[in-house]
C-alpha cells in the first residue's frame, strides 16, 4: 500500500505507506524483548534441570524449580479458592492502608505546602521519622494495636504515607507563582486559588506519589504478612502463601506466589494510572 | 565519524580561501514518517550558497528550515536529492544520512554548551577529540580564542554561571576553533531580549569578518536576516520551498547605525511582503512552534 | 521511588534569592550597557555565604518554629507514653526513659549508646549496606548507562528488568535462602537487589533524559563513540543517576532490615525484633531512632558526594535560588 505524497512541482514522490499490522511486524523492539524474555527463560530452564539432565548442577540456579514445574503448579494452584482469598487479603490490606494513606497524607501535604507556619512547625519532626524504614515499625506497630490486622494496615500506612506527603509537596510547589497571581487579579478568593489552581495543578504529583506509594505498599504488606505469619497465625494473603509454601517444601509454588505478586503490583499501578488518565485530561496530548 | 584532515592549521585570520565551504542544494526533498502518516517537511528545494557567504533563512516556524539545516549536518537523512559540499556529495540518493564532522559545525538554538564543562573546556573540547592538538595544546588555543571574543575572564566558569549571551558567543567560539566550511545556526538569538540581541549581532559579524565561513543561519526575524546577511531567503511554509531570494549588496563591515539607513529600510520592505503572505499562511495552519 | 531522606527544601533559600534578583537586575543594567560582569563574581562566598545564609536564617521565624514543632512532638509523644500514661500508650517506652537509657553507662535493659553489642548491631548493618550498595550501583550504572545509551541493548535488557521489578523484595526472601547457603549471602543479595534495580533504572532514565542536542554537537565535533560516552553520558546522567543513588541506599535499607527481621543474627532490624520478642522494648525503640539515623547519615553522605562531583549544577542551581 503506497501514499503517494503531492509535491508542489511536477514529480510525484512515491512512499510506502505501511498497514499497522506490517508496523507491528517491523517492530524490532517488541520483537527484540520477546527474544530476550525467552532466552531468559530458556537459560532458567536449562540451569534448572541441568543436575537432573546432564548431571552437573549449576550453581545458585540449579537449586531453582524449572519453569516447566512452575507452571504445572500454577495451573493446579490456579484452581483453588484458598489462592484465591489470598490475592483478595492482600489486595484489601494494600488499598485499605493505601486509602488512609491518601486520606490523610494529601491534606497533609497540601497544608505543609501551602501554610509557610505549619511546615516549619511540622515538616522538622516528619523529617526526623521518614528515615525509619516502615517496618521497622512492625513490631511497635504490634505492640500498640490490638489486632494483627491493624498492625500490618498501620505500618502499610506509614509506608505509602511519608512517600505521598513529599510528592505532593513538591509538586505543590512547583505551581507556577504566576497561575495564582493570574487567578487574584480576576478576584478569586483563597478557596477558589487551592481549588481551582493549587488542587489541580498539584494532581500530577499526587499521582506520581500515589504510583510510587503503590509499589512501597505492596513491599510492605507481603513483607508484614511474611513475619506476622511466620510467629503467630495471621489471615493468609499472598505473603502468607509465599512463606508456607516454603516452610511446606513446594518450592515451585513460591515462584508461583512470586509472580502472582509481581502481576498484582502491575495491575494496582495500572489502575492507579488509568484513574490519572481520566482526571487529568490536560496531560492526555502526551 | 568522518573526520576531514586538516593539511594546516590557521591560527590567524585570512581572506576566503576559494570554494572552500561552498554548498548546492539540488532538489532536496524531506518526508518523515511517524506512524505511517507521511509528512513532506521539504519540497523540492534547491539552493546554491556560495563559499564564504552568508546565507540567511527566513520563514515562519515549523516549515522545515530546521529540517534543512538537520540535513546538511548530517542529523537527518533526506528522501530525494543531492547536497554538495565543494564538489563532494554529501548526501545523496545512495547515501541519505550525511557523517557529521567538525567541517559543518553547529550552533543549537537552545544552546549546546556542555553544562558540566567549563566554557574554557568546552571550546578546547573539539580539537581535543580530534587528535588534532593535545589537550595543552587544545586548552591554550582555546583560550585565544576565548580572549579574541572578550571572554577571558567567564572562560573557567560553567555555562550555567554566565549570561546567556555569554554562553551563546563562547558557542561560536566552540565552532570556529575547529575552522568548519560552514557554521549552521538555527535561530541562535531566538530567545534573547532585542538589546542583548544587538551585541550578539556585532559580535557575530565580527568573528566573521576575521573568518570568512560560509554560514547558514536560519531565523524568523526579517531584519535580523537583512542587517548580517548577504543574501535573504525567504521559505514558504511547510513544506519548505524557496519562495523569494532577496540580495542584501551592504559592504561590510557592518555596524548598527545600518540599521537606520535607507537602504536597509528599503531591502526589508522588498522582503516584507513575501514574509508577511507566509505568516499569516503558517498561522491559519496552527503551526505547532518547534520550540 | 522512595525518597528516603531527601529533604531539599531551604525556606531561607527565598530569602536569598530575593536578594540575589536584585543584584542581577543591576548587573543585567551593566550588561545593556555593554559591561557583561559575571553573575557569580558578586555573590559572597564559602564560609561568608554560609555565615550569611545563618544570619538571615535567624531573623526569620523558620527556625524557632522548628524547634518550637520538635519540642511539640517530643512533648506529645511523652505526653502519651509516660506523663498521663494513654491505655496502649503506656507500653510504648517514652522519650525520657529510651534517652535515659541510651546514654547510661549500665543500661538496665542491657543496651546503650556504650554496649558493645549496640556498636556490634550498627557495624554490622552497615557494613552489609556498604557491601550491597557498592555492589549494586558497580551493576547497576554501567548498566543503565548501555541501556540508555544503545537502543538496541535497551530492547534486549529492558523487558527482563520491567518483568522482575514489580516483585516485591521481600517475596525473593525463601528462594534467596534456597539459592544461597549460610546467613549473610541471602541477607546481601535482598538488599543488592533491591538497590540494583532502582540504580539501574534512574541511570537509564537519566542517559534518556539528556538533550539530544549534546549527542549532536558532540558529533559535529568529531566525537567518537567513547569520547560520547565519556564526556556526554556520563556527566549528562549524573544528576538523575545520583538522586537514584539516593533514593537506592533508602531502598537497601528496607530490605536490609526486612532480611534481619526475618533471618537474621545481627544488624539493626534483628536488633528489634530480637528486642520486641523478649519484650525489650527500650532497646527496640532506640534500635528504630538509630536506624533513622544512620539511613539519614548514608542518604546526606550520597547527596554530599553527588553535589562534590556536579559542582557544574550546584552553581547553576545556586544561581536559580535554590
Amino acid at each position: 500500500m503506497t501514499n503517494a505524497v503531492q509535491s508542489a512541482h511536477d514529480t510525484t514522490i512515491v512512499v510506502a505507506k505501511r498497514s499497522k499490522l506490517r508496523r507491528l511486524a517491523d517492530n524490532k523492539t517488541l520483537w527484540r524483548g520477546f527474544a530476550s524474555i525467552i532466552l531468559f527463560i530458556l537459560i532458567w530452564e536449562v540451569g534448572s534441570q541441568s543436575k537432573d539432565w546432564f548431571g552437573v548442577e549449576v550453581p545458585f540456579v540449579g537449586k531453582v524449580p524449572p519453569p516447566s514445574e512452575v507452571l504445572a503448579i500454577w495451573v493446579e494452584v490456579v484452581q483453588r479458592p484458598g489462592y484465591w482469598e489470598s490475592w483478595y487479603l492482600s489486595f484489601m490490606r494494600v488499598f485499605l492502608g493505601f486509602f488512609v494513606a491518601m486520606i490523610i497524607g494529601i491534606p497533609f501535604g497540601m497544608a505543609l505546602a501551602v501554610n509557610k507556619y505549619f511546615r516549619d512547625i511540622f515538616f522538622p519532626p516528619f523529617e526526623i521519622l521518614r528515615p525509619i524504614p516502615p517496618l521497622a515499625w512492625v513490631p511497635a506497630s504490634i505492640i500498640f494495636w490490638p489486632t494483627t490486622e491493624l498492625s500490618i494496615a498501620f505500618v502499610t500506612f506509614l509506608g505509602a504515607f511519608f512517600t505521598i506527603v513529599i510528592n505532593v509537596l513538591g509538586g505543590a510547589r512547583t505551581i507556577d507563582v504566576q497561575y495564582l497571581r493570574a487567578a487574584q487579579s480576576m478576584g478569586a478568593t483563597q478557596w477558589d486559588l487551592f481549588r481551582r489552581i493549587i488542587l489541580p495543578g498539584t494532581l500530577p504529583s499526587i499521582f506520581t506519589g500515589a504510583a510510587v506509594g503503590m509499589g512501597i505498599t505492596w513491599e510492605v504488606v507481603v513483607a508484614a504478612e511474611m513475619i506476622s505469619g511466620g510467629g503467630q497465625q495471621s489471615g493468609g494473603g499472598l505473603g502468607f502463601f509465599i512463606w508456607s509454601s516454603y516452610m511446606g517444601g513446594t518450592l515451585a509454588q513460591v515462584i508461583v506466589g512470586m509472580i502472582s505478586i509481581g502481576i498484582a503490583g502491575y495491575i494496582s499501578s495500572s489502575l492507579i494510572r488509568y484513574i490519572g488518565y481520566i482526571l487529568m485530561p490536560w496531560r492526555r496530548i502526551f | 565519524m568522518a573526520v576531514k584532515e586538516k593539511k594546516s592549521s590557521r591560527k590567524t585570520a585570512s581572506p576566503a580561501v576559494k570554494g572552500r565551504g561552498a554548498i548546492s542544494i539540488r532538489n532536496v526533498t524531506k518526508i518523515y514518517d511517524p506512524e505511517g502518516v507521511n509528512i513532506m517537511a521539504v519540497d523540492n528545494c534547491s539552493l546554491e550558497i556560495a563559499a564564504g557567504e552568508v546565507c540567511m533563512i527566513v520563514g515562519p516556524s515549523g516549515c522545515g528550515k530546521t529540517t534543512l539545516l538537520n540535513v546538511i549536518a548530517g542529523f537527518h537523512s533526506l528522501t530525494s536529492g543531492k547536497i554538495y559540499l565543494d564538489d563532494e556529495l554529501l548526501c545523496g540518493p545512495d547515501k541519505p544520512l550525511a557523517d557529521q564532522g567538525a567541517d559543518r559545525m553547529v550552533v543549537f538554538q537552545n544552546g549546546a554548551l556542555f553544562p558540566w564543562k567549563s566554557l574554557l573546556d568546552n571550546v578546547a573540547y573539539g580539537p581535543m577529540v580530534q587528535g588534532i592538538l593535545s589537550k595543552s595544546e587544545a586548552l591554550d588555543k582555546a583560550r585565544d580564542k576565548l580572549a579574541e571574543a572578550g571572554l577571558i575572564e567567564v572562560a573557567d566558569k560553567f555555562p550555567g554561571e554566565v549570561s546567556s549571551g555569554m554562553a551563546r558567543r563562547a558557542e561560536i567560539v566552540r565552532a570556529l576553533i575547529n575552522d568548519p566550511k560552514v557554521l549552521l545556526l538555527d535561530e541562535p538569538y531566538r530567545a534573547m531580549d532585542a538589546l542583548t540581541k544587538s551585541i550578539m549581532h556585532e559580535a557575530l559579524l565580527e568573528m566573521y569578518d576575521r573568518t570568512k565561513v560560509t554560514i547558514f543561519f536560519i531565523t524568523h526575524d526579517l531584519e535580523e536576516a537583512i542587517f548580517l546577511g548577504d543574501r535573504a531567503v525567504v521559505m514558504t511554509t511547510r513544506p519548505a520551498r524557496t519562495k523569494k531570494i532577496v540580495s542584501v549588496k551592504i559592504p561590510r563591515p557592518r555596524d548598527y547605525k545600518l540599521l537606520s539607513s535607507e537602504q536597509f529600510r528599503l531591502l526589508v520592505e522588498e522582503a516584507k511582503e513575501a514574509v508577511h503572505e507566509e505568516a499569516i499562511k503558517a498561522f491559519e495552519a496552527g503551526e505547532r512552534e518547534l520550540a | 521511588m522512595i525518597a528516603w531522606g531527601c529533604s531539599d527544601f531551604g525556606e531561607s533559600s527565598e530569602r536569598v534569592s530575593k536578594l540575589r534578583q536584585s543584584e542581577w537586575r543591576r548587573m543585567s543594567d551593566q550588561a545593556i550597557s555593554g559591561n557583561e560582569v559575571s553573575k557569580t563574581d558578586m555573590a559572597p562566598k564559602g564560609l561568608g555565604l554560609a555565615w550569611y545564609q545563618l544570619k538571615k536564617n535567624l531573623a526569620t521565624p523558620a527556625p524557632y518554629l522548628m524547634v518550637f514543632g520538635i519540642i511539640l512532638w517530643l512533648g506529645t509523644y511523652y505526653l502519651l507514653t509516660e506523663g498521663w500514661k494513654v491505655p496502649r500508650f503506656e507500653k510504648i517506652p517514652g522519650p525520657v526513659e529510651v534517652i535515659k537509657e541510651f546514654f547510661s553507662y549500665d543500661p538496665i535493659w542491657g543496651t546503650s549508646l556504650f554496649t558493645e553489642d549496640f556498636h556490634e548491631n550498627v557495624y554490622v548493618s552497615c557494613r552489609r549496606i556498604l557491601i550491597a550498595f557498592t555492589i549494586a550501583t558497580g551493576l547497576g550504572v554501567p548498566l543503565g548507562l548501555f541501556m540508555g545509551w544503545s537502543r538496541k541493548f535497551k530492547d534486549y535488557a529492558f523487558p527482563i528488568l520491567e518483568t522482575l521489578r514489580p516483585i516485591p523484595i521481600l517475596a525473593w526472601v525463601p528462594l534467596a535462602i534456597i539459592m544461597f547457603s549460610g546467613f549473610e549471602t541471602p541477607i546481601l543479595f535482598l538488599a543488592t537487589l533491591a538497590s540494583f534495580f532502582v540504580t539501574a533504572l534512574n541511570t537509564m532514565l537519566g542517559v534518556e533524559s539528556i538533550d539530544e542536542s549534546y549527542f549532536r554537537a558532540a558529533g559535529c565535533l568529531g566525537s567518537k563513540k567513547h569520547h560520547v560516552f565519556w564526556h556526554v553520558v556520563m556527566p549528562g546522567a549524573m544528576p538523575f543517576i545520583f538522586t537514584g543513588l539516593q533514593i537506592s541506599v533508602g531502598v537497601a535499607w528496607f530490605s536490609l532490615v526486612a532480611a534481619e527481621m526475618i533471618s537474621g543474627d545481627y544488624g539493626l532490624g534483628y536488633m528489634i525484633m530480637d528486642s520486641y520478642m523478649v519484650n525489650k522494648y527500650v532497646s527496640m525503640v532506640m534500635a528504630m531512632i538509630s536506624l533513622g539515623f544512620v539511613g539519614w547519615g548514608t542518604s546526606a553522605l550520597v547527596r554530599w558526594s553527588g553535589n562534590q562531583m556536579m559542582q557544574w549544577r550546584v552553581k547553576a542551581l545556586a544561581l536559580e535560588g535554590r
